[in-house]
């Protein structure tokens, strides 16, 4: 049996609004961390990845539950996170960053530097000690991050995206050097927990994978990757492992059991009853992807996301937007078109606008909402704290205001409404007669 | 390499070149620094000469610039501390956050020279037979005058620290000190330095009508160029008034070049930035201490002693928390706090209480004569500035000539130019009911210029370009482009300048000149008037309504305005 590290028992993140609600981010959870292992963690945005990693470091405190680190409540001293902005201090030299942690201990300037030296040979940056971080690349300052880390020889090396401010290279370059270091025993850890969006990065570095979904945090699916280091991104076992991956993800309301490779199908969890929450997209950008996708057939969707050099949290997006209004439809990871889809892609750009009204109306609550509000009122005006009002119960302050950009985004696209900022409030436009409304926003 | 932990003074004097010439230089420096705070200590700790007489002869002068120099910086000195300080506290205290900063709202808004007879008497009866009692009183006021932008730069500064690099600061442990050391003050520091030169600026505006002004029967006067302009104007000494004012410019453009200059060079390490940018500050003063041994030797000290307290802290750390301060101690301390503000309210209530309703519908009154003419200042030094801001803003060759010029012009502080415009006014038989227009476009009107040429500098070339392609007309591209474009940095200018006008209401309204009080009737007239005679219940009330229209006013007109530049007109890059 594996040493546990680090264990989550229970743990759950929530806030109060001022009227006594609960909004919740992460539903309960356990999660140990096991000696020897990479742990990666996936999940769209939104699922509370970045709280998560909060809450096991103990920068930020669990509303309810508990983290253990070897045991104990208290945190040790020698936690690290490498962080996605890198988050070096831009006024001192890259050895005064890395000695930084190290002087938090109280410990004397000779042994510090010796330490630091050792930190920075071991992510090849000796030579470099003099420098400011402003003066290397992006690759050099994460390997600055990384010694910062590894100089307080951390059990459990957290990492938050620690390769998405990278160019795609460099990435790659600094991914396998440290599945290397990891391997051969270099690194002073003992064992690595990596946050990330990126589904194929998670198969290539980790030995488990968990991945979560949203709205609440939730654990979906947690395990193993027993392919062998160094791993190959065409095989067939690691393909159908990021497969896997995808179909979790792109169904969210699914039981993810059912989805194991060569499963059977199975019935569904039974629907949750969440409020409907709309994705954070443009039409613009939902009309490009329905313009691209084959009139026919089903597209994968990892090949799709890779097809088009987007990430993970850029398409899932899109498909649920598109799925949501009956444009596209989702299976097993494989995305394909409607019939309204299809006669959407195909329009000219007023009709596209009318398909994207009916549906919009039709199946998108909130929009639905906004409109039926507006038709009611006289003079066709409703302030936007009424809408406010509403989400208030089902989402936190921050989230009802993307949900309402978005709408805004939404009816002022299909021209149902329009918003006045200075007033703010909804309201639907006055028809120009004599003029075509058509105008190429979006 | 050395021990090379505490980044502030470590950086300051890198390691470089050494050379004696310079170390002599360094040290000649130290050294007649050393003989002035001698002198300075004897005069300060001298009997009490409440009203120097200032001779008028332009070889007194560098004595007294060197008297008024060291005044405003010990209080800018007081004001950095002080700065830190609070901003410290109401960044790192979430329960006292709210009311902290509000009361920083308010204190900003009260008129630097109603504290001037409290301050005053206060400091005197401290000291009765010493000089150091006036000489604090008037550091006090400079003080008050230039701390409260910079605690507010600092604590936006500390709120605004990404929200990663506080989380790497509390992953690795750093104890509250190293915290402090390594991530608040380097993130602070450049808006720190640029409040403080607009700190100094304005120090200077004060310093010269605290060193002479009349309280009650007594007359104050103390050495400083401020007293030597006054003198001479009251004497109608052109001459002298010439030589004041070109020994106030050199002096300025010598702190600007000696320490603002370098300071800004220095300060290029702390932007918070991930790429190197193009333009770099160099700087000779600052180059000239990175080279020398002694300013190398004192920055390795102060290093050392970082160090050491880093140290200590850390180890600390490892000890058992000392318990908070126990919630009984903070009750009491509350408790004491709402008692101290209720008597003093009531104290205060009792002193309003002898002003009668009529005196209370004048007051009213005169604040709406200096309402007016705040705003009037504000419209005549817009109709100006805006179209001279965006010519210059426009025409780089212009600006070359133009830019220098006007910042020498605003660096003379507009209460330095008072005496001397006041003096030409009544001789072309002009009241102080005009003048004082004047006067308060003298010290406000540069901050709309300059805030008005970023903003004309700040509109993107395809902005005007788009102007040319469809031949705008001149109104159009007035409307579409430039009143837009400049108009979040107008009302950033207005704003300021609308406080500094009310402030200088103060002294424009009211002017001790050659034996004579020149007044029109205004709500800075009779703050200054109640001053001189001593009605501390008018001087008060006068206080109250006008710190009380400067808040209305920020919140009611400003802030909204400011709001909708920000949402509507701001360009994104």
């Amino acid at each position: 049996m594996q040493q546990i590290l680090i264990q989550a028992v229970a743990v759950e993140k929530f806030y109060q609004t001022p009227d006594e609600k609960r909004i919740q981010v992460i539903a309960p959870l356990d999660l140990s961390i096991c000696e020897g292992q990479i742990v990666a963690l996936l999940g769209p945005s939104g699922s509370g990845k970045s709280t998560l990693l909060r809450m096991l470091t103990g920068l930020s405190q669990p509303s309810a539950g508990k983290i253990l680190h070897n045991g104990k409540e208290q945190p040790p001293d020698n936690l690290a996170i490498v962080f996605q902005s890198f988050a070096l201090f831009p006024w001192l030299t890259v050895q005064q960053n890395v000695e930084a942690p190290l002087e938090a201990r109280g410990v004397a300037a000779p042994e510090r530097a010796e330490r630091s030296r050792k930190a920075l040979d071991t992510v090849g940056l000796d030579g470099f000690e003099a420098a400011y971080p402003k003066e290397l690349s992006g690759g050099m300052k994460q390997r600055v991050g990384f010694a910062r880390a590894l100089v307080v020889e951390p059990e459990v090396l957290f990492m938050d995206e620690p390769f998405s401010a990278l160019d795609v290279l460099t990435a790659e370059n600094l991914r396998s050097q440290v599945t290397e270091l990891w391997a051969n025993k270099k690194l002073p850890t003992q064992a690595i927990f990596i946050v990330t969006h990126n589904i194929e990065e998670a198969v290539l570095l980790a030995d488990r994978i968990i991945v979560l979904g949203k709205n609440p945090g939730r654990i979906r699916t947690d395990f193993a990757v027993t392919l062998p280091q160094p791993r190959d991104r065409k095989a067939p076992a690691f393909l159908s492992y990021v497969d896997y991956v995808y179909r979790v993800l792109t169904q969210p309301d699914a039981e993810p059991g059912v989805l194991q490779p060569a499963g059977l199908p199975g019935a569904a969890e039974p629907a949750r009853h969440t409020h409907q929450m709309l994705p954070h997209v443009r039409p613009g950008g939902l009309a490009g992807l329905l313009e691209m996708l084959p009139d026919e057939g089903q597209t994968d969707l990892y090949r799709l996301a890779g097809d088009l050099g987007l990430e993970l949290d850029d398409i899932l997006p899109i498909i649920e937007a598109g799925a949501m209004l009956g444009f596209l439809s989702v299976k097993e990871g494989d995305v394909g078109m409607t019939g309204l889809g299809r006669r959407f892609a195909n329009a000219d750009i007023l009709s596209q606008k009318q398909y994207f009204r009916e549906a919009a109306v039709k199946n998108v609550a909130l929009i639905n909402q906004i409109q039926r509000a507006l038709q009611s009122k006289p003079g066709h005006r409703v302030s936007d704290e009424f809408f406010r009002d509403l989400l208030d119960e089902h989402f936190s302050e921050e989230e009802v205001q993307r949900q309402l950009e978005t709408a805004i985004n939404w009816g002022r696209y299909s021209e149902l409404f329009d918003y006045d900022a200075g007033q703010k409030r909804f309201f639907i436009p006055e028809p120009e007669p004599d003029e075509e409304p058509a105008r190429l926003d979006e | 390499m050395s021990l090379r932990l505490p980044v502030l003074a470590q950086s300051f004097f890198g390691e470089r070149r050494r050379n004696l010439g310079i170390d002599l230089a360094v040290f000649a420096v130290i050294f007649a620094g050393f003989y002035g705070m001698i002198a300075l200590t004897r005069y300060w700790w001298g009997a009490a000469v409440p009203s120097v007489s200032i001779s008028r002869s332009p070889w007194a002068l560098p004595g007294y610039a060197f008297y008024s120099v060291v005044r405003l910086f010990v209080a800018y000195l007081l004001s950095l501390l002080f700065a830190i300080g609070y901003g410290y506290t109401a960044a790192n205290h979430p329960r006292i956050e709210r009311i902290l900063i509000a009361l920083l709202d308010i204190l900003q808004s009260i008129p630097v020279l109603s504290f001037l007879p409290g301050v005053m008497l206060a400091m005197i009866s401290l000291f009765p037979s010493r000089q150091l009692g006036v000489e604090i009183g008037s550091i006090l006021l400079i003080f008050t005058g230039q701390v409260w932008n910079m605690a507010f730069s600092f604590y936006t500064s500390l709120k605004s620290i990404p929200r990663e690099l506080g989380e790497a600061a509390g992953v690795y442990r750093f104890s509250a000190w190293q915290r402090f050391v390594q991530l608040e003050l380097p993130f602070g520091v450049i808006g720190l330095l640029w409040n403080s030169m607009v700190s100094v600026a304005g120090g200077w505006f004060f310093l010269m009508a605290c060193e002479m002004f009349v309280l009650g029967n007594r007359d104050f006067r103390l050495p400083g160029l401020g007293s030597y302009l006054q003198t001479a104007a009251g004497a109608g000494d052109v001459g002298a008034i010439l030589w004041g004012l070109a020994a106030m410019i050199v002096v300025i453009v010598l702190i600007d070049q000696i320490l603002w200059r370098p300071l800004i060079a220095w300060s290029d390490k702390f932007k918070f930035e991930q790429v190197e940018s193009t333009a770099e500050h160099s700087n000779l003063v600052l180059g000239i201490l990175r080279r020398s041994r002694l300013a190398a030797w004192i920055g390795d000290s102060v290093d050392g002693f970082f160090e050491k307290v880093t140290l200590h802290f850390a180890g600390r750390r490892n000890e058992p928390a000392p318990a908070a301060t126990s919630p009984l101690l903070a009750w009491l301390a509350g408790i004491a706090i709402l008692l101290a503000t209720g008597y003093a309210g009531l104290q205060a209530v009792g002193l309003l209480s002898g002003v009668t309703a009529h005196e209370w519908l004048a007051t009213l009154g005169l604040a709406t004569l200096t309402l007016l003419r705040v705003n009037g200042a504000l419209l005549i030094a817009s109709l100006w500035t805006i179209p001279a801001g965006v010519a210059i803003g426009f025409h780089p060759k212009l600006a070359r000539v133009a830019q220098p010029l006007a910042q020498i012009a605003a660096s003379v502080p507009a209460t330095a130019l008072f005496p001397i415009v006041l003096l030409a006014l009544i001789r072309m038989g002009g009241g102080l009911g005009i003048a004082s227009i004047l006067l308060m476009l003298l010290g406000t009107q540069w901050y709309i210029l300059f805030n008005v040429i970023a903003g004309a500098l700040a509109i993107p070339s395809e902005l005007k370009e788009v102007g040319g392609v469809f031949h705008f007309n001149r109104l159009l591209t007035w409307r579409v482009i430039i009143l837009p474009g400049i108009f979040p940095y107008l009302v950033t200018g207005l704003i300021t300048a609308s406080g500094g006008a009310w402030n200088a209401s103060i002294i424009a309204e009211y002017f001790h000149l050659q034996g004579r009080i020149f007044t029109t009737p205004g709500l800075g007239a009779q703050i200054s008037g109640a001053s001189d005679a001593g009605r501390f219940d008018v001087l008060l009330l006068s206080t109250l309504v006008m710190s009380a229209m400067v808040v209305c006013i920020n919140r009611l007109v400003w802030r909204p305005l400011y709001r909708l530049a920000e949402n509507r007109y701001r360009l994104e890059a």
